[in-house]
């Protein structure tokens, strides 16, 4: 008799709950030590520098014009939402300062991150998992390399580094993007709103950002990493990792978003 | 008093089991390879002949068994003394498995430049000797694997095999998708280059042309384990029931689920 059968037909919803919290626990538990076993690979030799110099421009310089697009739509359309509803209760003049704060604090980091996640999250882990689909992974680690070194301590170190330089270059465009509305649609005047934004800022505001967009770089190459090397089943199991490494990334840029800002708004 | 390392196989697996879910890939499987030998192990589809290749290799870790390279058991190595031993080993992968980013030259090249740290001149140069060595002109080293045929791929496999005189060479099905012509031509750089190099050699195929050209022996696995093991010239009068079948190609004995798990 399988075990299966021997469970009251009422209790067998309960199973399948606590298998699918078992397989969650034990997905999360790989990814943590796929993780730790890249952090190590950060810090001990062997460092390959033409690895990290092509994913630093993959990562950091080839998104710069879909990260400045974002911001500054964004940027526009958080001036007008905010004028609008400011002047419901005539605070349409702060519009500059929670156009800065808004983008510095939040949708900066985490527009630029979920545009990483679509288009280096999704490309790492389509990357990886052909190359575990081709036996490319073996060969590597036959020709003694491990492609932790080879293949994910560069892809972490750039994505943490990226994120946050992009996250600056978002930041001032989505400002400017504000101002641009300001300036031109609303008729602020262009010194002023310059002025009230730089008076208002605090550099913590933008240095949060950055830390978050840090957190996220790690998240967007570690699902990437992650779901690429676990790969199997061919072209579509490559499909299916490069749809989880988006998801789950998605998801974990908005979870440790909440986590960030909680803890920040504390301190 | 005799030389240990005589009598010491260069590889040997010692009562090996794998398993994948419910099939049961190797099952006790025994096999030692001499140093200075060429070994090809044939058997049908999904008999295991790749899992026994990637176990040798530490792609893969045994259920139960020893894998002992020169008397040394591969799993008591730490991850460094392993890397060091693939130092000692080259591979032909099935799909020759070149690193679409780099080039010809760098794929051949890529154990000298990541691991040896070689300098990117000389590391070149030795890749162009090691393109030579199987026919390939120095005007293929700038292409990209995308640009090449299966052959010339296999070519450059071999290549990266070769370029840093290994001890011991694994081919997996080296002449797969291949036409007869240039699978003819791969089987040849490969017995010039096991000679070349005096290495050992442990080669996977169901290509019965090619096993008989490579292998100074040859080796059925059936059913998890080698069930005969015979000079090459004795292939076709083994008078084993498992061996004729695989040479005339008859219908197999086994019931279909059990004969297809999955695993070359």
């Amino acid at each position: 008799m399988t075990a299966q059968a021997s469970i009251p037909a009422a209790l067998r919803p309960l199973g399948a709950i606590g298998r699918t919290v078992l397989g969650a626990a034990q997905t999360a538990g790989a990814i943590t030590l796929f993780a730790a076993r890249g952090v190590a690979a950060v810090f001990r030799p062997p460092w390959f520098g033409r690895q990290l110099v092509g994913q630093a421009l993959a990562i950091g310089y080839l998104s710069l014009p879909v990260v400045g697009l974002t911001a500054v739509f964004t940027g526009a359309a958080l001036a007008l939402n905010i004028f609008t509803g400011g002047g419901r209760f005539n605070a349409e003049q702060v519009m500059p300062q929670i156009v800065a704060l808004g983008i510095t604090r939040e949708l900066g980091p985490v527009l630029a991150a979920l545009m990483l996640a679509g288009r280096v999250s999704a490309a790492i882990a389509a990357e990886i998992g052909a190359m575990r689909a081709t036996e490319q992974i073996d060969a590597m680690q036959t020709l003694s390399t491990d492609p932790f070194h080879y293949l994910v301590a560069p892809r972490l170190i750039a994505a943490v580094v990226a994120l946050p330089l992009l996250t600056v270059v978002a930041d001032i465009i989505g400002v400017a993007g504000g101002w641009l509305v300001a300036v031109k649609v609303l008729r602020f005047d262009p010194t002023l709103y310059v002025r009230n934004t730089l008076d208002f800022l605090q550099s913590w505001d933008v240095v949060s950002g950055l830390i978050k967009a840090a957190a996220f770089g790690f998240i967007i190459a570690v699902m990437g990493c992650y779901h690429g090397y676990t790969a199997s089943g061919g072209a579509r199991g490559v499909g299916r990792a490069t749809t989880n490494a988006v998801v789950s990334s998605a998801i974990l840029i908005f979870a440790v978003d909440y986590l960030l800002t909680t803890v920040f708004t504390r301190s | 008093m005799s030389d240990p390392s005589a009598t010491t196989p260069r590889l040997a697996w010692r009562g090996v089991s794998k398993r994948f879910g419910d099939a049961q890939v190797l099952d006790h499987f025994d096999l030692d390879v001499p140093t200075g030998r060429s070994l090809v192990i044939i058997g049908g589809s999904g008999q295991g002949k790749s899992v026994a290749i990637k176990l040798a290799l530490g792609l893969l870790a045994p259920d139960a068994g020893v894998i002992a390279l020169d008397g040394v058991d591969l799993a008591a190595l730490s991850a460094r003394a392993r890397r060091a031993q693939y130092g000692r080993m080259g591979v032909l992968f099935q799909s020759a498995a070149l690193f679409d980013s780099l080039s010809v030259w760098e794929n051949v090249a890529f154990r000298l430049l990541n691991a040896d740290h070689v300098a990117r001149p000389d590391a070149r140069a030795r890749a162009l000797v090691a393109l030579e060595r199987v026919r390939l002109s120095p005007d293929v080293a700038a292409r990209y694997p995308s640009e090449l045929s299966g052959g010339m791929q296999k070519r450059v496999g071999l290549a990266r095999a070769i370029v840093a005189d290994p001890e011991i060479l694994f081919f997996d099905e080296p002449t797969t998708g291949l036409d007869p012509i240039t699978a003819a031509a791969i089987n040849a750089l490969i017995v010039d280059q096991v000679k070349r190099l005096g290495c050992t050699a442990i080669s996977i195929t169901h290509d019965l042309a090619s096993a008989r050209t490579i292998g100074h022996e040859i080796a059925l696995l059936h059913a998890g384990r080698i069930t005969w093991r015979g000079p090459a010239a004795d292939l076709d009068h083994s008078g084993n029931p498992h061996v004729e079948q695989f040479i005339t190609g008859g219908a197999s004995p086994l019931p279909l689920g059990e004969a297809q798990s999955g695993r070359g």
